[in-house]
């Protein structure tokens, strides 16, 4: 009863609720582009020659990942304002 | 270096702005603003520092320039900016043209028309309004008002004004094609046969990138075709990016509504390049019976989602950019509100913040510019590739 009377309160559970989406999209945003550098420097210490192409790979990839965290991002905004 | 006709043509457009770049003056804090009577509108407190409202005004679009507003030694707030043409258009009162420093800032009506500000915004709630009809208006947009300066709800307003977005791309589109023209004249002088010079040599490197790494690879032989439009999409978004990021710029990428037409534009690229293959795929995927019913609706809305990605992956990425970089300055006078001593302290670490993250947000410049680029190349590539069976088309030789 009491947990129902909190969720029930007066709080603005939008703002909370966007804000708490965007910190978990920037979890797994930290995740993701953390997999991608770990895979990055592995490869860059098997063949040290190809490192310019696996930079320009790993940045590449790390911005398509960024895409999407910013997808919550933008939920979380709309969460808010809407 | 180009003709004098688009020389001609670019003066006259741009004296079209006459630059009002003198301080504005605001009534002083207790007299109020007059609508057409003369009778007051609303009143001004000394405001703390409202973070939403500044972070909001950065980043939307506006009818006019803003570089700065500083307090005078008169108390009174000056602005500091470049007023901006606003075209209006209603069925019941006509068209209507006028200078943005008619509104001074949201203090005057013109015309029977008003700039929607928080300020009146608070007026409205004060004069009894209710809150969902005051959410309804937009800031910065203008609504027709009566004589008490209240709205008038069956006039309705369609606004065609240049606004700053407008006038940014506008700049940025003949940024491009000078650049572009002076490069093609120099080639149509003097072929490959010199070696480049000045600006030749930028975009050289940044011409051939995208040959080389985005279109070849992608669009095969077919390559040539789309080089126009990929070279429009990749050098318009770059200057546009490279723009905003000068403070007082506007923010033309991070809009929605610009993201949304090139999304559009690709969208409609990518179905007219489309074969009977990519349909044949779509609707008849190559894959067992039973999972037929569900692979069929996801290609279905796999032909919508890829240009949506791109749409919002632009527009994500830029307006948070531009958020995270007046978020961090805004911390100075949000600490500043506490104490002043607070807000003098923070500001090196705030600045020293801002400062790595511009050096980001360029790379995110260039970045996203490629990727959409890139994103619309692959996608065009899958559009009109033929089917498999043509391409692993290599003879095995005979082993005697």
């Amino acid at each position: 009863m009491d947990l129902l009377f909190v969720l029930l309160s007066d709080v603005a559970w939008a703002n909370a609720g966007g804000a708490i989406g965007a910190g978990l999209a920037a979890i797994g945003a930290g995740i993701g582009i953390g997999q991608i550098g770990r895979g990055a420097v592995e490869s860059i210490a098997r063949q040290p020659e190809a490192v310019n192409d696996i930079r320009a790979n790993m940045i590449l990839t790390a911005a398509l990942i960024e895409g999407v965290a910013l997808f919550a991002v933008i939920a979380g905004i709309l969460a808010m304002f809407v | 270096m180009i003709g004098k006709g688009v020389k001609c043509l670019l003066v006259a457009a741009f004296s079209l702005f006459w630059i009002n770049s003198f301080a504005q003056e605001h009534g002083d804090a207790n007299s109020d603003i007059h609508n057409e009577n003369g009778e007051p509108l609303k009143k001004e407190e000394s405001k703390k520092f409202d973070a939403n409202e500044v972070i909001f005004g950065h980043v939307l679009d506006a009818h006019q320039f803003h570089f700065l507003t500083y307090k005078g030694s008169d108390g009174q707030e000056h602005h500091v900016g470049i007023p901006l043409p606003v075209l209006l258009y209603s069925p019941q009162k006509g068209f209507s043209a006028f200078s943005s420093s008619k509104f001074h800032h949201g203090e005057d009506v013109h015309d029977g028309y008003l700039l929607v500000t928080p300020e009146y915004k608070e007026h409205l709630l004060k004069s009894g309004y209710s809150k969902e009809q005051v959410k309804a208006l937009r800031n910065e947009s203008i609504i027709a008002v009566d004589s008490k300066s209240l709205p008038l709800e069956n006039v309705s307003v369609y606004d065609f004004s240049l606004t700053r977005n407008v006038v940014q791309m506008i700049i940025a589109m003949a940024l491009l094609i000078w650049l572009m023209l002076s490069v093609a004249k120099r080639y149509r002088e003097q072929g490959a046969s010199k070696a480049p010079k000045g600006i030749q040599n930028l975009m050289e490197v940044l011409i051939t990138f995208t040959r080389d790494e985005i279109a070849k690879p992608n669009l095969g032989h077919k390559y040539n075709k789309y080089m126009p439009y990929l070279l429009t999409v990749f050098f318009f978004i770059l200057i546009n990016n490279i723009i905003g990021l000068i403070p007082g710029t506007a923010n033309v990428t991070g809009n929605i509504a610009f993201t949304f037409v090139l999304g559009i534009i690709s969208f409609i690229v990518i179905l007219f390049s489309s074969n009977k293959h990519y349909w044949g795929h779509i609707f008849n995927p190559p894959v067992p019976g039973g999972v037929k019913p569900i692979m069929i609706p996801v290609e279905v809305l796999g032909i919508f989602t890829k240009p949506i990605a791109l749409i919002v992956r632009l527009f994500a990425n830029m307006i948070a950019g531009h958020i995270i970089i007046i978020c961090l300055i805004s911390l100075i006078f949000i600490f500043g509100n506490l104490s002043a001593g607070v807000g003098w302290g923070f500001s090196p670490i705030s600045i020293a913040f801002t400062v790595f993250i511009y050096f980001i947000e360029i790379l995110v410049a260039f970045l996203q510019a490629y990727i959409f680029t890139n994103l619309t190349a692959v996608f065009i590539g899958q559009a009109f590739e033929g089917s498999h069976d043509d391409v692993d088309h290599h003879e095995d030789p005979v082993i005697v």
